[in-house]
């Protein structure tokens, strides 16, 4: 099958994973029999078997919990949560159970789970089946997060996932299961915690993920018309955060935005915002700044979601103030 | 009584004169390591919160026993008595629980945690009913992996209200996966008895939700709690499936050390320490014939082995400062 879209990339991913490991396996509601709510495991079962393409009862605790003790006794478990948002109904699972066990026990055991999740806004499905859900899980040490915001990253670092030692959540963003692949070459695991520089440039950089990253890419090219040449930065892993890619580009540019899907609070760009002013702050011009979207929930109706979406436009304003100083 | 039903100890002549003195050996040295983790409360020994089992020895011990060296169990935070009953050594769970290097989890996980995954024991777990999922994970995974393993987990009458235990007696059920559901019914949830937050008159009833077998046993009978788990054991290794066990027992103590239990009714304790489990097992080796030498032998052994495992454990230092940054992630 050649890959051709980003929903399927993670789907040859799982299939490779599933035939490079016998201990691989994945479970989720409606994942076999129906091939996923998006279609995302779609053929996995008739090609891999009933029992390492399972499904569950409509249970993410069961489900997190299945994984976390078949982790344990060696199988590589892939657990799918339809929506990102359902991460609510086995928070627990997640914070307490998967991320700490490995501490709590003294390092008696290993917990080798990733946990796909369908997630982020932009297509009408409401408050509780849009949230970038990424943001409530950065607080919680013993997790790694991956966000892949290119097809290349869908495939690549799936498969670095399911072979991490490490709990791994792997965010998929389902606003962008029909992205295009643009490059051509063979699909390779794509190390965790390595950002990517997706496109040079001296004046500002631009750090974004996913939805962002393609806004960051749009209004790059706009820049360029106007004689400003942005770098933009995909972190691709949100922990551990490849803190250094940035500083080096900040040094170079010496004006910083962090342009990201969610709300400010506790997020994940406001947290780089102020680990580089920190770090950074001989090099920077100004005071770096975060798009963010506001906080509300997220809304329904088509111009209230657009609204709610940090955009394109926004992001140009942002790099001319900027550019102005 | 709470349970006209409970019967008299019943003999099982499949059980060994020795394999019961090991029972009674087991259940004195919880006993007495539950003594020993109280007295350094007082000491200031032990951080945070604890939760004893004292009164309920007998259904670790008789669930415990009849498992094999594969199958694996996790528990609560009320767990040091079933991380003892798989095999964990007094000394290691001792130190665990006053904070030091050589304890089980290093001084990481302290009483609540506590884990020994060399005797199968996978883990305490502190939110009530997380651990039930987990159970199910680890039977799956055994199959996985072609392991022969059962999956015991123990719970409180108070885990049967949460949503985690609901989803995880369905999952087992539909996957027919080897678990044994053991709820330790201690009467309390908590601070509240059981009564009062719960409608079911047999917590075992639960059990028909799911299609399994709900079984009641009385829990401070550890014979009968040995064959009960035995029988649970070898539906599972068939492929049967899971069981739901509710034992029916009594929390010496209360819910945590800084809870001196006032609102239990008059009289309860009392009434409750004359079916002690371990006065039971005593008089049940007695008619058995077993002479008392053998049977203080027994005690005196279990008393010299907490005794010993209190003073290694003490002697030992506390984690490195470095240990806070380590088995975070691989």
């Amino acid at each position: 099958m050649s890959v051709t879209t980003y929903k399927e990339a993670i789907r040859q991913a799982q299939a490779d994973a599933l035939k490079a490991d016998p201990t691989v396996f994945l479970l989720g509601e409606d994942i076999a029999a129906a091939g996923g709510a998006f279609k995302v495991t779609d053929g996995l079962m008739e090609s891999f078997g009933g029992e390492r393409v399972m499904d569950t009862p409509i249970s993410e605790q069961a489900i997190i919990g299945a994984a976390i003790g078949a982790a344990i006794m060696g199988s590589r478990p892939v657990a799918e949560l339809m929506f990102a948002d359902f991460a609510g109904v086995c928070f627990d699972q997640i914070a307490n159970q998967l991320a700490k066990y490995r501490y709590m026990s003294g390092g008696q055991v290993s917990v080798p789970v990733t946990v796909r999740l369908a997630n982020g806004a932009g297509q009408g499905f409401a408050s509780q089946h849009s949230q970038p859900v990424e943001n409530w899980f950065l607080n919680c040490p013993g997790l790694k997060i991956v966000t892949p915001g290119s097809v290349e990253d869908a495939y690549g670092l799936l498969r670095s996932a399911i072979a991490d030692e490490d709990p791994v959540l792997f965010f998929e963003h389902k606003a962008m299961y029909n992205l295009k692949r643009v490059r051509t070459g063979e699909l390779a695991p794509v190390p965790i915690g390595q950002a990517e520089v997706v496109r040079e440039g001296g004046d500002v950089t631009v750090v974004a993920t996913q939805l962002m990253r393609q806004c960051a890419e749009r209004a790059a090219e706009q820049m360029a018309d106007l004689g400003v040449t942005v770098e933009v930065i995909d972190p691709r892993t949100l922990v551990p955060f490849d803190y250094g890619t940035v500083a080096e580009s900040v040094a170079k540019t010496n004006r910083l935005i962090v342009m990201q899907e969610g709300s400010a609070g506790g997020s994940w760009g406001a947290t780089v915002v102020a680990r580089i002013a920190g770090d950074c702050f001989e090099s920077l011009d100004l005071a770096p700044v975060l798009i963010s979207a506001p906080d509300t929930p997220v809304p329904y109706a088509g111009g209230l979601e657009a609204a709610w979406l940090p955009d394109v436009d926004t992001l140009c304003e942002a790099i001319k103030a900027m550019d102005r100083y | 009584m709470e349970y006209p039903d409970r019967v008299a100890i019943d003999d099982d002549p499949s059980l060994a004169d020795g394999e019961l003195l090991g029972m009674l050996r087991s259940m004195l040295e919880i006993r007495g390591l539950e003594d020993e983790i109280q007295r350094a409360f007082t000491k200031d020994l032990v951080r945070g919160s604890t939760h004893l089992c004292n009164g309920q020895e007998a259904g670790v011990v008789g669930a415990c026993t009849a498992l094999a060296e594969q199958d694996t169990m996790v528990c609560t935070y009320r767990g040091h008595g079933a991380v003892l009953a798989m095999g964990a050594p007094l000394d290691a769970t001792f130190a665990e629980i006053v904070g030091r290097e050589t304890g089980l989890c290093g001084g990481k996980g302290g009483s609540m945690h506590l884990t020994d995954v060399r005797v199968g024991a996978y883990g305490s777990f502190a939110i009530v009913g997380a651990h039930l999922p987990i159970a199910n994970g680890l039977a799956l995974g055994a199959r996985q992996r072609g392991r022969d393993s059962v999956s015991l987990c123990f719970f409180g009458d108070g885990s049967t209200n949460i949503g985690a235990f609901h989803e995880s007696l369905n999952l087992a059920a539909v996957w027919s996966l080897p678990v044994i559901f053991f709820c330790e019914n201690n009467l309390y949830g908590e601070y509240t008895p059981w009564r009062a937050t719960t409608r079911v008159e047999r917590l075992a009833d639960r059990a028909a939700s799911y299609g399994m077998p709900g079984v009641r046993v009385d829990g401070n009978d550890v014979v009968a709690v040995h064959q009960v788990t035995a029988e649970a054991v070898a539906r599972a290794r068939s492929g049967a499936g899971p069981t739901l066990i509710e034992s029916v027992t009594y929390r010496h103590r209360g819910h945590s050390r800084t809870d001196p239990a006032t609102y239990r009714p008059e009289g309860e304790l009392d009434r409750w320490l004359e079916v002690d489990p371990v006065l039971r097992l005593r008089a049940l080796l007695t008619t058995r014939g077993i002479g008392e030498d053998r049977i203080a032998g027994t005690e005196a052994a279990a008393k010299e082995s907490v005794r010993t495992a209190v003073e290694s454990a003490l002697a030992a230092p506390p984690p490195r400062p470095d240990a806070l940054f380590k088995d975070v992630y691989a």
